[in-house]
């Protein structure tokens, strides 16, 4: 029987806690058990609406209906992420690869807010976005600076790396610490936005547990979608200037 | 347990890298905007591209302020002296 008198309401409704990860040991290796599990449910989402979404074409169906329409909305708009960044000529191939990411933190910046994970409790630590956790943020900035050094390599070969003298030898330096900042303000800007927002709402919950949070979770689903949208652009856009060298600089940065 | 000169020093630092690091961007965002707004009464008819190309550079300005928050965080949940 729960005494209502000495029911403590504060701690068990909200909680807030940073740092606390449930450990899974595979060997040497330790890693975040908390974050492969939402991963792996975000994947799983996605694999499964693309299957959802091809599976009822027909040859003879010219016009797509439903959420066929849907998954091909989506595809014209990573395909037309790809084009503005890549150029008409080579973003084809580089489509799954930008779409990937985009769909990827796309779904779990917003299944970590729209899905109640509290529900499934955990020995340590909590369920929450994938992107909340740095490990994932830099291992998929890392994975943008692997392919935009391969798009240059493989497009240009070892011309490639005329880029680091580029407009005058005294730059050298600074294209040298930008192959160093490209990944580490993707990986952070990433992170940072939605482990500020999950706190934001979390310490908000806290004070005040009913209604007053909700602006602040659709600022999140906002800024989070925004946020999907900036990685997925910057990461082509990196692919682009690879590939074709700083041409372009005028264009984003 | 934590010594308390670092812990307080830790918490200034802290409170003083998430507001410093919200000047800048601010400003920036203002004037942003201001701009976008201008260009949309010069020319109703691009109201699209310039809304995309305007939230695109907030993200890019946020993204500063979140580095700020980022060390501030670090130094309050992660302390690497404490």
């Amino acid at each position: 029987m729960i005494d209502l008198v000495t029911f403590d309401y504060k701690t068990s409704f909200a909680a807030l806690e940073v740092g606390k990860h449930f450990y899974w040991q595979f060997g040497d290796f330790v890693v975040h058990g908390q974050v492969l599990i939402v991963s792996w449910v975000v994947m799983g989402a996605v694999l499964v609406a693309a299957l959802i979404g091809s599976s009822t074409a027909k040859s003879d169906q010219r016009v797509p209906a439903g959420f066929q329409n849907f998954m091909e909305y989506a595809l014209e708009y990573v395909q037309g992420i790809a084009k503005d960044q890549i150029g008409e000529k080579h973003y084809r191939e580089w489509v799954p690869f930008v779409g990937s990411l985009f769909l990827f933190i796309f779904a779990s910046n917003w299944l970590g807010v729209l899905v109640p994970w509290k529900l499934i409790e955990l020995p340590e630590g909590e369920l929450a976005a994938p992107t909340g956790d740095v490990n994932t943020t830099i291992a998929l900035a890392l994975l943008v600076s692997l392919a935009y050094f391969y798009a240059g390599l493989s497009k240009r070969g070892l011309e490639f790396f005329t880029r680091y003298v580029q407009a005058s030898p005294f730059l050298l330096p600074l294209w040298v610490l930008e192959d160093f900042t490209k990944p580490l303000s993707l990986s952070f800007r990433l992170f940072g936005n939605i482990l500020a927002d999950e706190l934001v709402v979390g310490v908000m919950v806290l004070l005040v547990p009913l209604f007053v949070p909700l602006p602040l979770m659709i600022l999140g689903l906002f800024t989070s979608a925004i946020q999907s949208l900036i990685f997925s652009t910057l990461a082509a856009s990196y692919i682009g200037e690879a590939m074709e060298g700083h041409g372009d600089e005028a264009h984003e940065h | 347990m934590i010594d308390p000169l670092v812990a307080s020093a830790s918490v200034i630092a802290a409170s003083i890298a998430v507001g410093l690091g919200s000047v800048g961007p601010g400003l920036g965002q203002g004037t942003a905007a201001s701009r976008a707004v201008e260009g949309i009464a010069r020319q109703p008819e691009a109201e699209g591209k310039i809304r995309g190309t305007l939230l695109l550079s907030l993200a890019f300005m946020e993204a500063l302020t979140i580095y700020g928050l980022v060390v501030a965080l670090v130094l309050l949940f992660a302390n690497p002296f404490a």
